[in-house]
């Protein structure tokens, strides 16, 4: 690193640019709050749901879940709260595997995960309310 | 290079780690919300499978509500009704440390008794509820 040879004529600022910071400043950080702020009220409301289903059949689970504020509730949560748990996952991913091929995989993973779970459970919520 | 570098750095006094350091409640609760963290991360399949079974039929449904009713089921749905709590009351705290609270030796303390106290408080209450009210798992 401290080898100063000079085998291009390129500076070392012009050979670090654009390859350090993902030029999302403090995006990440900002969006695991915005997330968690948000997630507050929604994971009370979805809680109060999930009781309100507790003891019930079927075809009213369908019905309850398939109403409009009840759907639009739960699909905030989904949304809000996987994003969250995405970037969570990330933070952790990048503090603990030290591996670069490893970290490459787990990262994608995350992100094949969270995508399919949440739009499954986007999927199922429409399928609820628009009763296919 | 290589030599001088590693005589030169053998001498440099060594960054204390973890188990330097006296095991304290917060710092406890610190890997504890990142714990519940990773656990709701997985659990969020289950809130999957139950959207996606009642949206997939009666047949679907009653397998998801055969298997929150086994012995198994009810452990994992009371350790994630644990876990979103504590990690939502965690969460919390840790807005009101973002915002620059609450770091006093006697507040952060508080704080953090109250997230434990909180969350396993809370978590049996509503499980209480659940049952005593709306009639438990079915």
């Amino acid at each position: 690193m401290t080898d100063h040879t000079p085998r291009s004529l390129r500076t070392p600022l012009g050979r670090v640019r654009h390859l350090g910071s993902a030029g999302r400043g403090t995006g990440h950080f900002w969006h695991q709050r915005l997330t968690s702020v948000a997630n507050v009220p929604l994971t009370i409301a979805v809680v109060v749901i999930i009781m309100a289903l507790l003891g019930r059949n079927h075809a009213a689970v369908v019905q309850i879940l398939g109403s409009t504020f009840v759907a639009i509730t739960m699909l905030l949560f989904v949304v809000s709260s996987i994003y969250h748990m995405w970037l969570g996952m990330q933070v952790i991913i990048e503090d603990y595997v030290q591996d670069e091929l490893w970290k490459f995989v787990t990262l994608m993973s995350n992100t094949f995960f969270s995508f399919a779970v949440g739009l499954a459970a986007a999927f199922a919520i429409l399928k609820l309310s628009f009763g296919l | 290079m290589v030599e001088a570098r590693t005589s030169r750095s053998s001498n440099r006094p060594l960054s204390p780690h973890l188990q330097i350091y006296r095991p304290m409640l917060t710092m406890m609760m610190s890997i504890v919300h990142r714990i519940t963290g990773a656990a709701l991360y997985v659990g969020m399949l289950l809130l999957v499978w139950w959207l996606t079974a009642a949206a997939a039929g009666p047949n679907a449904y009653a397998s998801v509500q055969w298997f929150m009713e086994t012995l198994l089921g009810r452990l994992i749905l009371f350790g994630y009704t644990w876990a979103l709590i504590h990690h939502m009351l965690g969460g919390i705290k840790h807005l009101i440390w973002d915002m620059g609270y609450g770091f006093g030796p006697a507040e952060r303390e508080w704080l953090t008794v109250a997230n434990l106290v909180g969350s396993v408080g809370l978590t049996i209450v509503l499980w209480l509820v659940g049952y005593l009210i709306m009639g438990g798992i079915r």
